[in-house]
């Protein structure tokens, strides 16, 4: 059995908004990640709102733009076998299939999969570390084998996602619902560096649901990929991997999307290497080079420096999948 | 707090008083006496507790209860049919498929799943479809031959319009 907690479950998303406003409140979409939280007493809940009843949540539909709505409660498992995502978006479909496994894919939702909290074996574990409201970050002294090399600052938590870090390559924006309304952003500033704040992952506030997830339309020579390294070949988090979005134009970059994942505490975009890619034509040398300075800047800790090697390597080898 | 639901369960229609608190897992345990899911790892890793919610696999130690309100769920008693052994189940005798036991009704369900949507898996087929199913004893190439044999003998009964050829499941997997 679970802690006690009072249970909703709103028909409409403004039921849900004000459900969720309420103090202790914490939402369900899948579940896959709440339960587990919630029996390993990570945190608490008041009450649990299940966002399972709003059935405007869920599913895919292309938008006018020729862009793609996905709802934020369509499962991992259908993202991953919807044929338009993977022909338009691949990085999204990829990034889907590789998260969890194929039965927690038809559980989970790719908004639970945005939202849900990091894997730390500390944050996890019986630890008062820093993310959840502790003086100290036990993996800077501790067992950080899985942890940050990128953008740590008090907590060296890596982000989970599969999906972040594609719907940051692709320039996905999210909707989100709250007591003040809906507003839209970017995939990327969903997420919250621990410099900023080292509690939460997201920016959502009390009451908001992420709603949406919409992807720009394709553009023209798209490619894209998500590579995932693990220490398994499947069910695992990734130790390391990159999410590819390119556009290429007469033989040349013409656009690019580079973000990092299982690094940092958030979906790790790599600007200089996008700025790179631009404009050049992908080889082998070039390749190379941009994947020696999708690194450059990284602080391994005492065991994760092989996170170094294994990211340039992921960078490498997935743009030459491309060239 | 206390809810109300109403599901059905390998085909009989179930109403049942729940704490909002308790897994579906446990309620099919504990609450329906239906015992062949199992309780591992409990945190969706091991796959133990693997049941078909409206036709799919899902962990039913991360399904609240009340979440399965107004579903189907098939457990693993549901995949035989009047005291008739599924195909799949017929393989993993006759491949000893099952050390100790304890991940087979899960294996069984997964595989169960995977034979409705593809009734030709090739072994990487077969794996992917298990990789949330742990198993610590067999070295899994026994549990791979025996899904591809239960295949073939479900492949061949439909041929022949015998009974191994139907799906003891009555649910339609949701397009």
């Amino acid at each position: 059995m679970l802690p006690s907690f009072r249970y909703v479950r709103p028909r409409t998303v403004s039921e849900a908004v004000k459900a969720l406003a309420a103090e202790g409140a914490r939402a369900h979409a899948g579940g896959t990640d709440l339960l587990g939280c919630l029996r390993d007493g990570v945190f608490d809940a008041k009450s649990v709102v299940s966002l399972s009843g709003l059935d405007d949540l869920k599913g895919i539909s292309p938008t006018k733009d020729g862009g793609l709505k996905i709802g934020a409660l369509t499962t991992l498992a259908e993202v991953a076998r919807h044929p338009g995502i993977a022909k338009g978006w691949p990085a999204l479909a990829q990034g889907a299939a590789a998260a969890a496994s194929p039965q927690l894919r038809n559980q989970g939702t790719l908004g639970g999969n945005l939202c849900q909290r990091p894997r730390c074996w500390y944050f996890r574990g019986d630890f008062d570390c820093a993310r959840k409201g502790g003086e100290i970050c036990y993996a800077v002294e501790g067992e950080n084998t899985y942890h940050a090399i990128f953008g740590g600052s008090g907590c060296f938590i890596v982000h989970p996602s599969d999906t972040a870090s594609p719907l940051v390559a692709l320039r996905a924006t999210v909707k989100v619902v709250g007591p003040k309304g809906a507003r839209s952003l970017p995939v990327e500033k969903l997420f919250v560096l621990p410099a900023v704040d080292h509690t939460r992952e997201t920016i959502l506030a009390p009451g908001e649901v992420l709603t949406e997830v919409l992807l720009p339309p394709p553009l023209e020579g798209a490619k894209g990929l998500y590579r995932k390294v693990r220490s398994r070949g499947a069910w695992d988090f990734a130790l390391g991997g990159v999410a590819l979005a390119l556009s290429v134009k007469d033989g040349k970059v013409a656009s690019a999307g580079v973000v990092l994942s299982g690094v940092a505490p958030t979906p790790w975009r790599v600007p200089e290497v996008e700025k790179l890619l631009v404009g050049k034509a992908l080889d082998a040398k070039l390749a190379a080079e941009a994947a020696e300075l999708a690194v450059k800047g990284a602080e391994p800790m005492s065991g994760n420096d092989y996170k170094v090697p294994l990211v340039k390597g992921a960078v490498e080898e997935a743009l030459l999948a491309l060239a | 707090m206390k809810k109300t639901i109403t599901l059905d369960v390998n085909g009989v229609a179930e109403t049942a008083e729940v704490e909002v608190g308790q897994t579906l897992l446990r309620f099919l345990r504990d609450g329906l006496d239906l015992t062949g899911t199992k309780e591992g790892c409990n945190e969706g890793e091991c796959g133990s507790c693997m049941v078909l919610l409206d036709g799919r696999p899902v962990n039913s130690c991360l399904v609240l209860a009340v979440e399965a309100d107004g579903r189907s769920v098939t457990t693993v008693e549901g995949l035989s049919r009047e005291g008739v052994l599924h195909p799949l189940q017929k393989a993993f005798l006759s491949q000893a498929a099952v050390q100790c036991g304890f991940c087979t009704p899960g294996m069984v369900v997964s595989a169960a799943a995977l034979l409705r949507e593809n009734p030709e898996p090739t072994e990487d087929d077969v794996k992917k479809a298990l990789a949330g199913n742990l198993c610590r004893c067999t070295g899994y190439k026994q549990i791979v031959d025996a899904v591809r044999d239960a295949a073939a003998a479900m492949r061949a009964g439909a041929v022949a319009g015998g009974e191994a050829g139907k799906p003891a499941e009555r649910e339609e997997v949701p397009a």
